[in-house]
């Protein structure tokens, strides 16, 4: 099936202050499009929580979205420095954000996997130095 | 209960959308930890903090909360105000500590609605 709407977006290295406009952008489109506001609030979590670690951890990188008639995928990648032992990175409480970022009020370890509690389905695949890719799946109905 | 009820109660200062007053909330979270907002609140319309940052705004726009209250006499800044205007966010701000920010408005009748620690 062919989607309906699909978007690339740029997400920034390092630039806090712009973390979770392609999130806001895809949140946008999702009330536009009528979408059920508890799935957009899924989607919404779930994205934001992908962006902010590829601003956090990955250096930078990009967030693809396609919404097809019955689910959003989101595909989230980084060609930062990757994860070395996924299970831990999976823990709740484990982060490896420095402080900097926890004065910013997050890195508290939650992400990944609030991440996997709002998406029906959620890929995660990293290597030290290969960089970080997230697939996620929403189902609309 | 109204926002303009919750303004006279915690003695609060509105910084935004001034013509939101007329929502009603009825439950909240308190947190300076936007990344346990994101993972434990449900369904609350507000949120309390003593984080002042541009996230704070982004948090609550995923989140679906309507007002923001920074407190311990924290202040928006300008940028922040911006930025909640164009998402419709209403932030106010008061001199209460957390604990009585929040106590005060639990006692009021403000419920909190949170996944529980397993």
């Amino acid at each position: 099936m062919s989607s309906i709407i699909k978007k690339e977006y740029d997400i920034p290295a390092n630039d806090f202050s712009l973390a979770g406009e392609a999130s806001s952008n895809v949140r946008k489109l999702l009330t536009q499009l009528g979408v059920n506001p508890t799935i957009i609030k899924r989607t919404s979590i779930a994205m934001y929580e992908a962006e902010l670690n590829v601003v956090i951890h990955g250096n930078g990188g990009k967030a693809r979205v396609e919404i097809f008639e019955d689910k959003i995928e989101i595909f989230v990648f980084d060609e930062g420095p990757g994860i070395e032992d996924i299970e831990l990175a999976m823990k709740e409480g484990y982060s490896t954000a420095p402080d900097s970022i926890r004065e910013m009020g997050f890195g508290a370890g939650m992400g990944l996997s609030n991440i996997k509690r709002n998406s029906d389905k959620f890929v995660l695949e990293s290597e030290p130095n290969k960089g970080t890719r997230v697939y996620i799946t929403i189902y609309l109905y | 209960m109204k926002l303009n009820q919750i303004v006279d109660l915690i003695k609060g200062q509105i910084h935004t959308c001034t013509d939101k007053m007329d929502i009603v909330i009825k439950s909240a979270c308190g947190a300076d930890l936007m990344s346990d907002v994101m993972a434990f609140s449900k369904e609350n319309t507000m949120l309390l903090t003593g984080l002042v940052n541009p996230q704070v705004i982004r948090t609550a726009e995923m989140m679906d909360i309507q007002a923001v209250v920074f407190v311990r006499g924290k202040k928006p800044s300008s940028e922040m105000c911006e930025l909640a205007e164009e998402k419709g966010i209403v932030l106010l701000s008061t001199d209460l500590t957390m604990f009585t920010a929040c106590g005060v408005l639990y006692k009021a009748g403000i419920l909190g609605k949170g996944r529980e620690c397993e």
